[in-house]
């Protein structure tokens, strides 16, 4: 019984702040980066945020995408795309595909009529199909869903935010809250570069993602305040270093057990809820990381009030520095 | 922190027993849910046959019998949202006060002269009178038809504002007029659409408003959004009107107070009919399909003794004209007054076949909605898709739990053991909770159960990892233990308050499976707080008495 498994030896002392401006400027450049992404290459909307039609189709024997293409090309809808869905639970007599059709006019779905159209032009094609769910999104709600994510992830950094400054100091809040930003820029990103399906579930992940990596953090702060009442005189810097040592085995611990379950529901949870684990498996793992790597060195620039604190002459070079200071 | 009290002990216990009898019935999904339906239905119909009373039988009536609500991701079934055109009523409320003012206004006909109703938008009326010095008269007895209006933000309002311009007036209903209006209006499609819904006797279906003019429809085990939209799309409103005359042109000058309504069977025949009808489906109190003398589809109604009374009084004065039976402004048949119809009942025939027939006998017992609705959102999930998303997150969550219980004993040995104990029982409890409050399981739901359980083992880490530190501190083990606890605790409250929050935004933002979603995750911190914090202490209590160790290896 008296084997264990550690992934972090007892007593590390590694210096996390050895490569400071190297992890801190990779992350702000990540962060730019997914914000050239979004830019650049936008994001893919589900009809949640964008309005429209998805029909999902099932069907015993195989299809060629192009078949299912050419039988709605002749109803005339402009905004039209097809991809075949994969998933290694399927075997080999089921073949699913996701059809997607842009918001056609004021109210936005497809109309009763054009969806029978559709039905029966696949049935041409392939008389096994099923039609295994139909959504439809008007643009009217699609906006006003963009909007309200909006808020809602806003609304979520502030009640944290004011949470974590009530429990502790202000820098810790803005720390943490960057922190946050990073964690959402990041896995927004993400979905920007491979494309993923953004919508309503994703927001969902999103927030479940800065649940999580604040959790991370206020754990780390939590033992950084404590430290700081135990070593009055030691510097910040250093005590910074032994909090996050000491807390290093329970972050990865953390990180490991959540990684575990996310990945079996990855692997095993079917196709139409896997990118909304993606989100959230990336959001724990860069969650991780901003705690250790971009939360603490932002409370490191703002200084934490203690008796010690003379002019740090780091601060002159901080992004920080017209940024209100006790 | 290691003493805990005997009814402590009992109550931890005694809560988890809870949980899992609370939970049991989930595993018998099926039969549970067949159980409650003949429950329900034998209580409904007053009869018991033979096959709801074994279906009611097979699971023993003193078990708990709630299982968590499935969602429609996990069920099939579908999903409206409906925008009310509250507008509407407005035109209605307005087009009903016309005749009432305009022979208010015509007894006064002396001083005020000649009173003639102008265009205006939809939902005001003008009205211009003759001799323009006589205004203020006329404002005054417009004003006898307004109200004060209560609303929650005080008394003193009108129903009606009047403007005065030269020698005409514009009549619209008050701004706080229109707020109660709406929430009538909205109530009202709400209760009608309900009963809609309740006749065609489908399980549980969710009818709730949202915002301001908004109605979210959610009918599991329907086959497509479309057959709920033609349920409840159709507004239902039947009027008999009488009939002025008939033409082919649908663009032609009505008299004032006159409409022209197209024929619902006959393409381009259009009748022009009287405005105001002279009963309202309203007035009906029972509608049932049958046929005709002629053995087509028809629906049977009977009117309540006022309607009954207006429609004997009406038909007995019009012996051989003919009345418009009108339906959502569609005239669907305009027969000839034979004799007067006094005993108050009669037929609607003609254009429908036995399933509309059927329907519109639903949707004229169920009334009439006040007013239009549009549908913004639509979805249909089949129930195959559900099953198979119920399959993949059994199977996930299955297999996520094992890994978990295998890395957290690896890594902690016994102490593992207790955390993975608690992981078992902190999702078993959730299922319990869930079933009780009768919140709905969804798919992001069963990812959050899945979440929770990588993350309720979160609260336990801290803690060991404290203990470790104490035990390395060279305390001894209760010592260690009960320090690790006390220590860890502000980490592991803090930990969980953000992730409430962000739980907590989600419930406000979320409609259908991200609500699912945040109630999954906000049962399962509570729920993982209380495993972590008390289960596990208590089950490490329990070995620190049993085997009084001198050392532990963490």
């Amino acid at each position: 019984m008296a084997f264990r498994l550690k992934l972090v030896p007892d007593n590390t002392r590694i210096d996390f702040f050895r490569w400071q401006w190297l992890t801190f400027g990779a992350s702000m450049a990540a962060m730019v980066l997914s914000l050239v992404l979004v830019a650049t290459m936008g994001l893919n909307f589900g009809i949640d945020f964008k309005g429209g039609t998805t029909i999902r189709t099932e069907s015993t024997t195989a299809f060629e995408v192009g078949d299912y293409r050419e039988a709605l090309d002749d109803l005339g809808f402009s905004d039209l795309a097809i991809t075949e869905v994969f998933d290694p639970s399927f075997g080999a007599d089921r073949h699913v595909a996701m059809i997607r059709i842009g918001t056609t006019d004021e109210t936005g779905s497809v109309s009763p009529e054009q969806l029978n159209q559709i039905e029966a032009a696949l049935h041409q094609v392939d008389p096994q199909i099923t039609f295994a769910s139909v959504e439809s999104v008007g643009p009217k709600v699609s906006g006003e869903l963009i909007k309200t994510a909006f808020y809602a992830v806003g609304a979520a950094c502030l009640g944290i935010m004011a949470y974590i400054w009530l429990r502790f100091e202000w820098q810790f809040a803005i720390g943490c809250v960057v922190s946050l930003i990073h964690d959402v820029l990041l896995t927004v990103g993400l979905f920007s570069l491979f494309q993923l399906k953004f919508d309503l579930t994703t927001i969902a992940a999103l927030l479940t993602t800065l649940g999580f990596s604040c959790n991370d953090t206020v754990v780390v702060f939590d033992r950084l305040r404590e430290n700081l009442m135990k070593y009055k005189t030691r510097p910040l810097i250093e005590l910074m270093n032994l909090t996050t040592n000491e807390t290093l085995s329970r972050t990865v611990m953390t990180a490991v057990t959540t990684g575990i379950a996310l990945t079996a529901m990855l692997i095993f949870g079917g196709d139409v809820i896997r990118d909304f684990v993606i989100a959230m498996l990336f959001g724990v793992v860069v969650g991780c990381y901003s705690t250790i790597y971009v939360a603490k060195n932002i409370v490191l620039w703002l200084g934490v009030k203690r008796d010690w604190s003379k002019k740090d002459p780091k601060l002159a070079a901080s992004p920080f520095e017209n940024a209100e200071r006790p | 922190m290691l003493q805990i009290d005997r009814w402590k002990r009992i109550l931890i216990i005694g809560l988890c027993l809870l949980g899992i009898g609370f939970a049991v019935p989930n595993l018998f999904y099926a039969k549970v849910e067949s159980h409650n339906d003949a429950v329900a239905e034998i209580e409904r119909t007053g009869v018991e046959t033979p096959e709801l009373a074994a279906a009611r039988d097979a699971w023993p009536s003193w078990l708990p019998s709630s299982v968590v609500a499935l969602g429609l991701d996990l069920r099939g079934g579908a999903h409206l949202l409906g925008e009310v055109r509250v507008a509407e009523v407005y035109k209605a409320r307005m087009d009903a006060l016309w005749p009432e003012l305009r022979r208010a206004l015509a007894d006064e006909r002396a001083t005020l002269g000649a009173i003639r109703r102008l265009p205006s938008p939809e939902g005001t009326l003008k009205i211009e009178i003759e001799n323009a010095d006589q205004i203020a008269r006329a404002t005054e007895i417009v004003r006898g038809f307004s109200n004060p209006v209560t609303t929650l933000t005080g008394a003193g309002q009108q129903s009606l504002a009047i403007q005065q311009a030269g020698n005409a007036l514009t009549i619209q209903l008050s701004d706080a007029e229109k707020a109660v209006t709406d929430d009538r209006t909205v109530q009202q499609s709400v209760e009608i659409i309900r009963r809609r819904v309740d006749e065609v006797g489908t399980r549980e279906p969710t009818i709730v408003r949202q915002g301001a003019d908004r109605i979210l429809i959610q009918v599991p085990g329907i086959g497509s959004a479309e057959e709920l939209k033609s349920l409840i799309g159709t507004t239902a409103k039947l009027t008999f009107n009488s009939v002025v005359g008939t033409g082919t042109n649908p663009d032609a000058r009505p008299g004032v107070g006159q409409v022209i309504l197209p024929a619902a069977d006959q393409e381009g025949l259009y009748y022009t009919l009287e405005e105001s009808p002279v009963v309202t489906g309203e007035e009906l109190t029972d509608a049932v399909p049958s046929t005709d003398q002629n053995g087509q589809p028809s629906v049977d109604f009977r009117f309540n003794p006022t309607g009954a009374r207006k429609f004997g009084a009406y038909t007995s004065a019009n012996i051989g004209q003919p009345f418009a039976i009108v339906l959502d402004n569609k005239v669907i048949s305009a027969p000839v007054i034979r004799q007067a119809i006094t005993a108050g009942s009669g037929q609607i025939s003609g254009s429908m076949d036995f399933d509309g027939a059927n329907q519109l006998a639903v949707l004229l017992r169920a009334g009439a909605l006040p007013a239009q609705l549009d549908f913004l959102e639509e979805r249909t999930i089949g129930p195959e898709l559900g099953q198979d998303s119920i399959d993949a997150g059994r199977l996930s969550s299955v297999i996520a739990t094992a890994a978990v219980v295998a890395y957290m004993i690896a890594s902690y040995g016994l102490f593992g053991a207790f955390a993975s104990i608690s992981v078992i029982a902190n999702v078993i409890l959730i299922l319990s909770i869930m079933s009780v409050m009768g919140a709905t399981l969804t798919l992001p739901g069963i990812a959050g159960i899945v979440l929770t359980v990588g993350t309720a083992v979160d609260a336990n880490v801290i803690i060991y990892e404290r203990i470790r530190e104490e035990l390395r501190a060279g305390k001894r083990v209760a010592k260690a233990i009960s320090d690790g606890f006390d220590e860890a605790m502000s980490a592991i409250i803090d930990a969980n308050v953000t992730s409430f929050i962000a739980a907590a935004v989600m419930f406000f933002l979320g409609s259908g499976p991200v609500k699912g979603f945040a109630v999954t995750l906000t049962i399962g911190l509570v729920t993982s707080v209380f495993t972590a914090i008390f289960l596990t202490r208590l089950m490490i209590v329990w070995w620190l008495e049993w085997r009084k160790p001198k050392e532990l290896i963490l």
